[in-house]
């Protein structure tokens, strides 16, 4: 088994140590995660691979501030996750996170721009919404509602409003999971584009072993450890790949 | 147990909350429909028994004096099953530490056993000794008033002379289950009494030896009542018999039906809104609870459950729901029903007991109506679920179809923030619930605004009955029709301001075949203390030569208009037959009356200037020396302060008032809270995925809050108003159901009916408020990653 040392901290975002995580199921105890040690840097694309149970969705919960671990340690910069208050975690996702879900997760109420606009009213120093959308090349579907996008669309909608606040780190689990393969390139496209302009760290869950071509790392999860942790020097662009 | 019946009671837990709610909404209904009816089945079934066991009389008449054995040409007449005498007189009373005046009635007992009919329920004590002098038995609700016991005494001015008097018994008569004294607006136990005396002693102080002046009487089995009162009429009419009347014009047993009727309407009309009101919004509640449901109704669809067995399963778990509901009202209903009987019995009605009963035919319609509202509802939503083809269901919902709505499009837009955008689309989008909802919570509103109309109307109806009609202090009636001279005698006493003669004659009004048994009114055309009013309550003169009637006498008992003429059968001296013209309509929310000038009333009977009592306005303070003064006056028989008579008021009916508002209090609130919490739980189950979002998104749990709440907040501010129109609206319903010669309420609502309608709706609100806020503590933030729905 190959372990990467942890990078130099001044371009560290996180930093875990010995995270482990126990579910209680009635009388059965699942350890989901048993024990990770992890260093997510600045302007990273990051992987993390593994099948369903592998523990990945439970990191990346504890990443955003949605759960906590039941031992270990999380550190954003220099802010002790592990520990934080229910209001610290909500400012914290609120200031420094991103997030993209599978099921994009808009608000059908509200436009696309509207959508955007929703969490950069909250946002210290977010960009426009327009700008947002005209990142994710949705700049002439301003005034649609999600009923009236495509799939595809609305999951860029989704990530233009991850990214609008200009947050630390984009978290994204299966972002293509509910997409066919063409739309799901575009929406790693935007991600990679977001990568790369932006530079904000980006971290995307998937079992789709066909993504990882993209990353600059690639961690393998199993059975809520670290399996491999796989630098990627030559990685691919987003519309060569195929599934 | 079958899976799907576990899933059923899996499904009730989960719920809670909300079947709870929802069970609170019908048990309001339920228990408000069980509370009238058990009480009016009650009553009536109490007043059934008490009738027939204490042989209560069917036909009745009184005279000024008959012989003896004028009785006897009476019970021969055909159709008479069994008759009795008595005397009867009406008497001043003095109880020690009691200086108001006191009316009584003394009524003969046989001087030897127990009377044939009308016979007494003793609660306490014995029946008067034979051929005692000095003994009496008094009703029941007077005794109490005064707390006499067996053995105690009072005074009575008998023909002018001062009577001690013992009690020996307390008595209640099926002849006045309602008490109350002639001239008199309310029953007033502590100024009003009924007292039985031995024949023997009663009758010599009245010259009545030998004779009598009241007559009772029942039916043959196939006798015609009409037939035997006009032969019982043509008899005594030589002996100043003043008309037979039957149970129908009997006076406690007039006021016990009416009061009764009203009762019906109340049991009718009230269940009607509440459990109407309730099954409506049993209806939209469980038709989107069930709509929720949709995904699994698609999957019990693609494991090949019929649409049947589909259907049942959620009418089984409705009907869970409403029978909680309906026994939880049953239970609650019965409860109060028992107190509502028992407030009723100690204030108005006088029952020697009380047979309660709860008939099968109330639960049944409870079980019925609440059921049909709800199963109606779920099927409704069950058979739109199971019509979507299965795959379809268990497909996400496409994003739902919104737009900007109209007052963002008219220019507003920038003023809103996204999450208040949210708000605004989200009621447009679905007008039809969103409408439902304010209904909804509108109908609770309106619902209190009826529990607690009653006591504004009642203050309204007493201003306009004693502070702008009948202004006196003091009304006193003659011991028989008097000369006008007797009014300046009145004058001349110490303490009376200003003095108003009447004249009342009894009398039977005509109209067509209508026909209506009450007084002629003389007053004063420009009365300063007793006023008729108009329509819009400003006093009117009358005019010469003609009557003036109540609104509802007019309208809705002899169906006479202005211009009319009317035939008046008089009932007293020569008893004259006369036709007199209606000169217009008086608005009266209390009894109902026919006024002419008292000048006019004298012509027509042919006598000059003769009154029957006087109205009196007293200088503050010398009330109780007048009230002696006047007691000595042999004449003067009857007296009833105003100030007394509210009081009495208000004794009386603020109990029953009390008891009201706080069962219809308790209900409303029951039902508004149902209403209100579902509103908002339904719409966190409906929004809960997108609020969960915007958490993970950052949003604090105010924002998402807000989010929610603020729909809730802006829905229920919409129902507010509406709620006013809805309670404006069956107000006006009861007004219409509750007309009857007894009293009409007037369409007033107070400031603080408003209020109170407004502030269950708001209370209701906060507290769903908390319970959501709460709940929204708890969302699950890591499901809505990786879950559509």
């Amino acid at each position: 088994m190959k372990r990467m040392p942890p990078e130099p901290s001044n371009t560290a975002v996180f930093v875990a140590h010995g995270l482990t995580k126990i579910y209680r199921m009635g009388e059965v105890e699942v350890h989901a995660l048993r024990g990770i040690d992890l260093t997510l840097n600045r302007g990273e694309l990051v992987v993390l691979l593994g099948p369903s149970g592998s523990g990945k969705s439970t990191l990346l919960n504890i990443l955003g501030g949605l759960d906590a671990p039941s031992g270990g340690e999380v550190y954003y910069l220099d802010h002790k996750l592990t520990g934080a208050s229910e209001s610290e975690l909500t400012r914290f996702r609120r200031e420094h996170v991103g997030f993209v879900f599978q099921f994009y997760n808009l608000i059908p109420s509200l436009t696309a721009r509207e959508n955007v606009a929703a969490v950069t009213e909250i946002s210290a120093a977010p960009m426009r919404p327009e700008d947002a959308l005209a990142l994710v090349g949705l700049g002439n579907r301003l005034d649609h509602f999600p009923a009236q996008l495509s799939g595809g669309e609305q999951q860029r909608v989704a990530i233009a409003r991850a990214v609008a606040k200009n947050p630390a780190v984009l978290l994204c689990d299966e972002p293509t999971g509910a997409l066919d393969s063409a739309t799901g390139v575009v929406v790693l496209e935007v991600l990679e584009k977001v990568n790369r302009e932006l530079g904000t760290l980006t971290v995307l869950i998937t079992h789709n072993a066909g993504i990882a071509a993209m990353a600059d790392r690639v961690i393998r999860l199993s059975d809520g450890q670290i399996a491999e942790i796989q630098s990627n020097p030559t990685k691919k662009a987003a519309r060569e790949l195929s599934w | 147990m079958r899976a799907l019946d576990r899933k059923l009671f899996r499904d009730l837990w989960h719920l809670r909350g909300q079947v709870l709610a929802i069970a609170a909404v019908i048990m309001g209904g339920v228990a408000t429909m069980v509370m009238s009816l058990s009480t009016y089945d009650s009553l009536v079934t109490t007043r059934d028994r008490f009738y027939s066991e204490y042989r209560f009389a069917e036909v009745f008449a009184s005279l000024k004096r008959a012989p003896d054995p004028v009785a006897e040409r009476l019970a021969a007449l055909p159709g008479v099953e069994r008759l009795e005498t008595r005397v009867r007189a009406g008497v001043k009373l003095e109880v020690a530490g009691f200086s108001d005046p006191i009316t009584g009635l003394l009524l003969s007992l046989p001087d030897v056993g127990a009377p044939q009919l009308n016979a007494l329920h003793l609660k306490r004590g014995r029946l008067v000794q034979p051929w005692s002098t000095d003994e009496v038995v008094l009703s029941d609700t007077f005794a109490d008033a005064h707390r006499f016991q067996p053995g105690d005494t009072l005074a009575a001015i008998i023909n002018g002379k001062r009577k001690t008097l013992t009690v020996v018994g307390v008595a209640v008569s099926p002849e006045y289950v309602y008490q109350i004294a002639p001239g008199a607006m309310f029953p007033d136990f502590k100024r009003y009494g009924v007292l039985w005396m031995g024949r023997n002693a009663l009758a010599a102080a009245y010259d009545m030896k030998g004779g009598f002046n009241q007559v009772s009487l029942t039916l043959a089995r196939d006798a015609h009542e009409q037939d035997v009162i006009d032969r019982v009429d043509a008899i005594l009419a030589p002996y100043g018999g003043t008309g037979a009347y039957g149970r129908r014009d009997q006076f406690s047993n007039r006021f016990l039906t009416e009061e009764l009727k009203q009762l019906r309407t109340m049991a009718t009309v009230f269940p009607a809104i509440f459990l109407g009101v309730a099954a409506f919004l049993l209806n939209v509640v469980l038709s989107r609870l069930i709509a929720l449901q949709r995904e699994q109704i698609a999957t019990l669809k693609a494991f090949g459950y019929s649409y049947l067995a589909i259907g049942v399963h959620y009418v089984k778990l409705v009907l869970l729901m409403v029978l909680l509901g309906v026994a939880a009202g049953i239970a609650l209903g019965t409860w109060f029903g028992q107190g509502l009987s028992h407030v009723y019995t100690e204030t108005t009605f006088r029952f020697p007991y009380l047979d309660f009963r709860l008939s099968a035919g109330i639960i049944l319609i409870a079980l019925a109506v609440s059921s049909l509202a709800a199963v109606s509802g779920t099927l409704l939503s069950v058979a739109r679920a199971v019509r979507l083809p299965p795959a379809e269901g268990m497909r996400p919902d496409m994003p739902e179809t919104y737009r900007t709505t109209l007052i963002e499009r008219i220019g507003l837009q920038r003023w809103f923030s996204a999450p208040t955008r949210m708000i605004l689309r989200h009621i447009e989008r679905r007008p039809l619930k969103s409408l439902l909802t304010v209904l909804g919570i509108a109908c609770a509103c309106g619902l209190m605004m009826v529990g607690n109309y009653q006591k504004g109307a009642i203050d309204f109806m007493v201003d306009v009955q004693f502070r702008q009609a009948s202004r006196e202090d003091l009304g006193l009636t003659f011991i028989e029709p008097t000369s006008g001279r007797a009014l300046h005698e009145l004058a001349a006493l110490p303490g009376v301001d200003f003095v108003e003669g009447f004249r009342d004659v009894p009398a039977i009004l005509r109209f067509g075949h209508y026909h209506y048994r009450a007084a002629l009114f003389g007053i004063q055309p420009q009365g300063q203390l007793h006023r008729s009013l108009d329509a819009q309550l400003k006093p009117v003169a009358l005019k010469p030569g003609g009557v003036v009637l109540t609104d509802h006498l007019a309208n809705r008992i002899l169906h006479v208009k202005p211009g009319d003429m009317l035939t008046v059968e008089v009932l007293e001296g020569r008893r004259p037959l006369l036709q007199v013209p209606v000169l217009g309509i008086t608005q009266q929310y209390l009894g109902v009356s026919a006024y002419m000038q008292q000048d006019s009333l004298n012509a027509l009977m042919r006598e000059g200037g003769t009154v029957s009592g006087a109205y009196l306005a007293v200088k503050p303070g010398t009330e109780a020396a007048l009230y002696a003064r006047l007691h000595e006056r042999p004449r003067v028989l009857g007296m009833v302060a105003n100030v007394a008579a509210i009081q009495s008021f208000y004794a009386t009916i603020g109990e029953f008032i009390l008891f009201y508002n706080l069962v219809a209090t308790v209900l409303a609130g029951a039902i508004g809270f149902g209403v209100v919490y579902n509103s908002a739980r339904i719409a966190l189950s409906e929004r809960g995925r997108e609020l969960a979002s915007l958490r993970v998104l950052g949003f604090t749990r105010g924002e998402i809050a807000y989010i929610l709440l603020g729909e809730l907040a802006l829905l229920t501010l919409a129902a507010i108003p509406v709620g006013f129109l809805v309670g404006v609206g069956l107000v006006g319903i009861l007004v219409i159901a509750f007309r009857s010669e007894l009293y009409r309420l007037p369409l007033i609502l107070t400031p603080e009916n408003y209020a109170m309608g407004a502030s269950v709706v708001i209370v209701s609100a906060l507290l769903s408020g908390l319970l959501l806020w709460f709940r929204l503590g708890r969302l699950d933030l890591v499901a809505v990653l990786k879950t559509r729905e």
